[in-house]
């Protein structure tokens, strides 16, 4: 059986402007989280966030609350399902979006700026510091941010409105300069 | 040199050493200097001349020097496509090359036909329109319509398409500043600072406001630019600072959200294609500071609207910042102060000032002590009974109130000061209701709901001292010199232009209305400043009544002896200067108005020749037509294809909802009508989901992939509405059960293969599962590998024929499409899109909701009794099927109907009759839902709901059309295969 | 645009991400049989849409997620209170006392935190 290729939906959506950049994020595997999975820890090695818009990991993985009973895991260095429950987590907390999502990481001095193209929410360090993350709305795409550092933010949406999301970050990004 | 072509251009002003730049007006070429606006340059010139009026085709002037402009206006054009209308040239800034022309004019500007209308003028009266366009309700299509609409409204719209980029900013500020004046500019640096982050806007390219313009006051010693120019250097050296140049602030929204309108390349010459040509900004600030100061008011009296009539203000501008002398003897008519400043500041350039005619009757004697000094004649108690000259004032004619004689003074500009009006409209946008300063006779903001502070002249701060004292809470207060105070003035129309008097003066300039106008108003009954607002259109040009408001307002008090506050004053509504749609639209243009979803495989088909269709957001392929074919012909292709051999179709669209935990199927259970507990794990079936009122919402199949977790599958356009259905009943009706939901719509790339060849398709590709008939059958469900690719595989079919539906996760779909397909083809299959799905479902008899039905169907009426577990207790939407109605006889069900004919294909949404001769209006009893042509059968098929359709099966119906009356027969709706024995292949 | 606060996020988000989703406290009876068809339509088509005080429910639709209930005055279109779905309706006493604090002109930007 030939093996089989994966296509990426934000395959070649890299552009720099001046003070912001935007790479594409490799696969990643990503689960949904829900309910009750105090377990999780045993097996991601670190413990879930507690307070909504917090995230928790790092070395590649993030654990992201996004609402009361939901994280997103976010693992850049393990393949496919290595996320999934095992033994000791009740099977149906986790549910495997690995493919349903993809990302961009915006970084540079201007990344907030280029963000505020289409984000209305307060992405100021005072206010969204590093380690926040938030479901929000990127002009008409829903979005999930996660502010890596000062001047970096991983952005994630689901795969048919990469080309839209690609889209308006460009142009937030060629603008943030001006 | 060009300023030799600028004979009104005087050594003053910051612009005098600037660069020269040329333009063109109504194709004349002139000079200008960078820095200059349209209108300062053009007075450099000498052209007063600038426009025409909107109602009676006056000549007219430029009137002021700022956004308040009703006269100027004028075309811009870059280009066809870069053509603005109604540009006010007072705010246009000058560049090279810059191409404008006067409006509402023919055949020119000097020499207009629509002049005519001043001479009917008594027709266009207040009220013309209401009293002119009634009856005969016939004349509304041929007549009055064309009519409005070629009278109605200035300049001309370009028709093509705008070539612009816009773009938008979200923004969050401690403090926003509106207006970069004195006050914005002390309010701006007393928040910067106290730490807090600022953002200052101003509309003009420079900050500073009256300071640019004021050649008298002293602060500290230092004179209002250098005064400016310090604090705007401070404040941009501030981290913590942005200065918005060129920006209005226009319209204020809950909460403290403030937009503003950015103008990036609207003054350059050859601006870059890249830049965006304006930046909407929308600012959450914490508290807002509007410091938009005041607009200079008009005298209303007879020929006020002349060109060469001009407001004193403006003309102080046009001296001090633009160094441009605005006449050579000039005549001043004021009502206030200030304007004596401008009569001196002209005085002092080397104009000669015919005479000061003060409206009030005394003028306070340093006043008259200066103008005695210069020799200037001072008439108090008096007014202009009348201006002389067409398309240039030439002369005054000055009566002294309760005199009869009149005082003749040729002029070549008439310069007029009313007093100001502080600027509310960002206070009354914010819902704040303006009190009545009774002493001022002027409105002044009250309280506003929101955290708004107004400083400076738009809270009634006269002086520079008040302005400082407010703007920076008392901590600025520096030694004053020189200040004249903007406190005084009058409203309502001066004493020539009293009810006797005969000619024209003018409240709106812009809209054409005159003091007559406001009075027949009131006379004819309009008693609310409402009402006068809209039978005489006063104030409801673009200028929106920033000069006319408060005149009209005192008028119509006069008229009806009554205080102003108890006339009432109109709301101020965003926004407040004329705002571009452009700037509105922002990014959202092309590609990026709407996202155009695209499944995984969307690329194989753009590759081979799929035509396609949007639904919903999603672009979804369409038909594959070969070479030569038509659509008609590609889809008769594909339906016999997949009925003899085999079909491959994208489904990635469907929505897919993960529904897990210990009571999954509890909830699924309430959520639809069918079963779900006793649903053994690897088995699916298909389920109908209700609303509360008993009427289908959507279907789909759904898979029992273990007791703990459902693979629920939505119609395409459903897929976000359903979550959002099912999330409220759990989160809000049934939070006790454990259940989760998560959308994996595009975990998945759904790959179905349908057809009598589908397993010897997919069977070499499936790993981990025997797929064969007895072991796999119908409404099965698998977690396998295809291709060596984790896989959820059903056996489902859509068609009626052996069906598969391989679930991928979708970075693999495009990929094992591929190896579908390699294997599909050697077999003679083919690929299919969408309309071939329809034909083939519909064939069978399947529903699509939303098509078949329309939010008034029951399941009963759709023929699927059977999906409905009655003897559950609940579920949503079992109460709302007993009500009276849905279970009542007679109801429209869903039938077949095959015409007479089988050649005729039914149009779609085609309305049903019993009987077709009977008179018109006919009744109705139904109408098609789905109709297409057959190829597999050789006829036309159409579903239909009728009344009581199911006890009409094998009747004969009409469907009246345009030129025929197709006859039709009544039968069931499962056309092809009614056995069901095609389903295992 | 309003500013929103969010009782599970405990912040003041915009509008944007938010959907409304009609009156609140329409309790679903858990035994429908029995009702009357006049009392299905009051239960289900019949709303008041009072002019002032609504109670009505929100969903943090591009957030958390979640649907939660509003003390929202249509007149001035502000938020008085906002609180999880399930908690009692709030009393007329404390609807008035919330109208009270309104009035007395709160300028904390009032997203009913």
């Amino acid at each position: 059986m030939a093996k089989t290729a994966r296509a990426l939906p934000n395959e070649g959506q890299d552009f720099a402007a001046t003070g912001v950049t935007i790479t594409p994020c490799q696969p990643a595997t990503r689960v949904s989280l829900r309910g009750k999975v105090a377990n999780y820890a045993r097996i991601a090695g670190f413990k879930l966030p507690g307070e909504i818009n917090e995230t928790t990991g790092d070395k590649g993985c993030h654990a992201l609350m996004l609402g009361p009973d939901e994280w997103l895991v976010i693992n850049t260095k393990k393949t496919d399902a290595d996320l999934m429950p095992g033994p000791n987590v009740k099977a149906y907390t986790a549910t495997d979006i690995s493919h349903r999502n993809t990302g961009w990481t915006v970084s540079g001095p201007l990344a907030e700026t280029a963000l505020a193209v289409g984000c209305p929410r307060d992405l100021r360090l005072e206010a969204f510091p590093v380690g926040a993350c938030a479901r929000t709305i990127f002009g008409k795409a829903e979005v999930v941010l996660l502010r890596t550092s000062k001047t970096s933010f991983r952005v994630e949406c689901w795969r048919s409105f990469a080309p839209y999301t690609f889209g308006l970050l460009k142009e937030g990004a060629r603008d943030a300069a001006l | 040199m060009k300023t030799e072509t600028q004979p009104h251009r005087v050594q003053r002003g910051s612009l005098s050493r600037a660069r020269a730049v040329e333009f063109t007006f109504d194709g004349k070429a002139y000079g200008g200097i960078e820095g200059d606006t349209l209108a300062s340059a053009l007075l450099a010139n000498g052209v007063h001349l600038v426009g025409r009026s909107f109602k009676y085709h006056r000549p007219r002037g430029v009137l002021s020097a700022g956004v308040e402009e009703p006269n100027a206006l004028v075309g811009i054009s870059r280009g066809n496509a870069r053509h603005t209308p109604n540009v006010r040239a007072t705010v246009q800034e000058l560049y090279d090359g810059l191409t404008a022309k006067s409006q509402n004019a023919f055949p020119t500007l000097a020499m207009d036909i629509g002049a005519v209308n001043d001479l009917m003028s008594p027709v266009f009266s207040a009220g013309f329109y209401y009293k002119t366009f009634k009856w005969p309700p016939k004349a509304w299509d041929k007549v009055y319509e064309p009519f409005i609409r070629r009278a109605a409204g200035l300049g001309e719209a370009p028709t093509e398409a705008d070539p612009d980029r816009y773009t938008n900013r979200f923004a969050h500020c401690d403090v926003l500043v509106i207006g970069g004046g004195a006050a914005g500019l002390v309010a701006a640096r007393k928040a910067a600072d106290e730490g807090k982050s600022v953002i200052v806007a101003d509309e003009n390219p420079t900050f500073g406001g009256w300071m640019l313009c004021d050649s008298d006051a002293r602060i500290d010693g230092k004179d209002g630019p250098a005064w400016a120019a310090q604090i705007i250097a401070d404040l941009k050296g501030r981290d913590n600072v942005t200065l918005l140049p060129r920006t209005t602030g226009f319209g204020y929204f809950q909460q403290n959200m403030v937009a503003l309108a950015e103008r990036i390349t609207e003054h350059m010459p050859n601006p870059d294609p890249d830049l965006p040509r304006e930046r909407m900004w929308q600012v959450r600030a914490r508290e807002v500071i509007s410091a938009q100061g005041g607009i200079e008011r008009p005298l209303v009296f007879p020929g006020n609207d002349k060109p060469g009539v001009m407001l004193a203000g403006a003309a102080q501008t046009y001296l001090n910042k633009y160094g441009v002398a605005v006449g050579q003897t000039i005549g001043v008519f004021a009502a206030c102060n200030t304007a004596y400043a401008a009569a001196f500041d002209l005085y002092e350039a080397g104009c000669e000032i015919a005479a000061i005619i003060d409206h009030r009757d005394s003028v306070e004697q340093h006043l008259l002590d200066q103008a005695k000094e210069l020799g200037i004649r001072i008439i108090a108690g008096a007014s202009v009974a009348k201006v002389e000259g067409r398309l240039r004032v030439c002369a005054m004619q000055v009566k002294r109130h309760r005199q009869e004689k009149q005082e003749h003074f040729e002029i070549d500009a008439l310069i007029m000061s009313g007093g100001w009006t502080p600027s509310l409209h960002l206070f009354s946008q914010s819902r704040g209701k303006p009190r009545w300063d009774a002493d001022a006779k002027r409105f002044l903001p009250g309280i506003s709901p929101q955290n708004l502070t107004c400083v400076g002249l738009c809270n009634g701060a006269d002086t520079l001292a008040e302005v400082f004292e407010e703007a920076s809470g008392g901590t600025y207060s520096p030694k004053i010199e020189d200040d004249v105070s903007t406190e005084g003035g009058m409203v309502g129309a001066c004493a020539t232009a009293g009810p006797d008097a005969k000619s024209k003066a003018f409240v709106d300039f812009q809209n054409d209305v005159t003091s007559k106008d406001i009075r027949q108003a009131v006379r004819e009954g309009m008693h609310s400043i409402e009402h006068v607002k809209r039978y005489t259109t006063n104030g409801m040009a673009t200028d929106q009544g920033k000069l006319s408001n408060m005149h009209g307002l005192a008028i119509a008090a006069d008229m009806l002896d009554a205080p102003i506050p108890q006339v009432g004053l109109t709301t101020f509504r965003a926004p407040y200067t004329p705002t571009t749609f452009g700037a509105f639209v922002g990014n959202a243009k092309g590609a990026l108005f709407d996202p155009e979803r695209r499944t995984p495989i969307d690329a194989w088909a753009a590759e081979n020749g799929a035509e396609f269709e949007p639904v919903s957001h999603w672009r979804r392929a369409w038909y594959f037509p070969r070479a030569g074919e038509d659509m008609h012909e590609a889809v008769d292709r594909e339906c016999q294809t997949v009925r003899k051999v085999a079909g491959v179709f994208d489904a990635s669209t469907l929505g897919k909802i993960e529904v897990c935990g210990p009571d999954a199927a509890a909830f699924m259970d309430k959520l639809y009508t069918n079963g779900w507990s006793k649903l053994k794990p690897g088995r699916a079936k298909y389920g109908i989901m209700l609303r509360e009122d008993g009427f289908i919402y959507d279907d789909g199949v759904v898979g029992k992939l273990s007791d703990t977790r459902f693979h629920v599958t939505t119609t395409t356009g459903g897929a976000p509405r359903v979550l959002v259905h099912m999330e409220d009943y759990l989160q809000t009706e049934f939070p006790d059960l454990d259940v989760s939901l998560t959308s994996t719509t595009e975990q998945w790339a759904t790959i179905a293969v349908q057809g009598p060849k589908a397993r010897d398709i997919i069977a070499p590709l499936v790993s981990g599962v025997d797929i064969s008939a007895k072991n796999f059958s119908h409404m099965s469900v698998v977690e396998c590998e295809v291709c060596g690719v984790p896989a959820r595989l059903f056996r489902i079919s859509f068609t009626g024929e052996l069906g598969f539906e391989i679930n991928v996760p979708a970075d693999f779909g495009l990929d094992i499409w591929k190896q579908v397909w390699a294997r599909a083809e050697p077999l003679g299959a083919c690929a299919y899109g969408t309309e071939t799905m329809h034909v083939l479902r519909a064939e069978k008899g399947y529903i699509i909701v939303g098509q078949d039905t329309d939010g008034t169907v029951t399941p009963h009426d759709a023929g699927l009794s059977w999906a409905v577990a009655k003897s559950k207790p609940d579920f949503v939407g079992k109460r709302g099927l007993m009500r009276e109605d849905l279970t009542a006889e007679g109801r429209r069900h869903l039938v077949g109907l095959e015409t007479v004919d089988p050649k005729t294909i039914l149009p779609e949404g085609a309305q049903i009759v019993a009987d077709p001769n009977q008179p018109i209006p006919m009744k109705m009893i139904g109408f098609v839902t789905s109709s297409y042509w057959s190829g597999t059968l050789g006829k036309s098929i159409a579903m239909a709901l009728v009344e009581d359709g199911f006890n009409r099966v094998g009747e004969t119906l009409h469907v009246p059309l345009e030129d025929e009356i197709v006859e039709v027969k009544v039968t069931g709706t499962v056309f092809y295969d009614p056995k069901g024995e095609k389903i295992d292949g | 645009m309003l500013l929103i606060h969010c009782p599970y996020c405990k912040s003041d988000l915009p509008e944007l991400e938010f959907a409304n989703a009609g009156e609140a406290h329409l309790v679903r009876p858990a035994d429908m049989s029995d009702m009357s068809d006049a009392d299905f339509a009051d239960y289900f088509f019949v709303r008041d849409n009072p002019k002032g005080v609504n109670l009505e429910r929100w969903r943090h639709a591009h957030g958390c997620g979640r649907f939660f209930n509003a003390v929202r005055d249509t007149v001035s279109d502000k938020f008085l209170k906002v609180y999880p779905a399930g908690e009692p309706r709030p009393s007329d006493a404390e609807v008035k006392a919330l109208l009270e604090a309104q009035a007395e002109g709160r300028k904390d930007g009032g997203s009913g935190a």
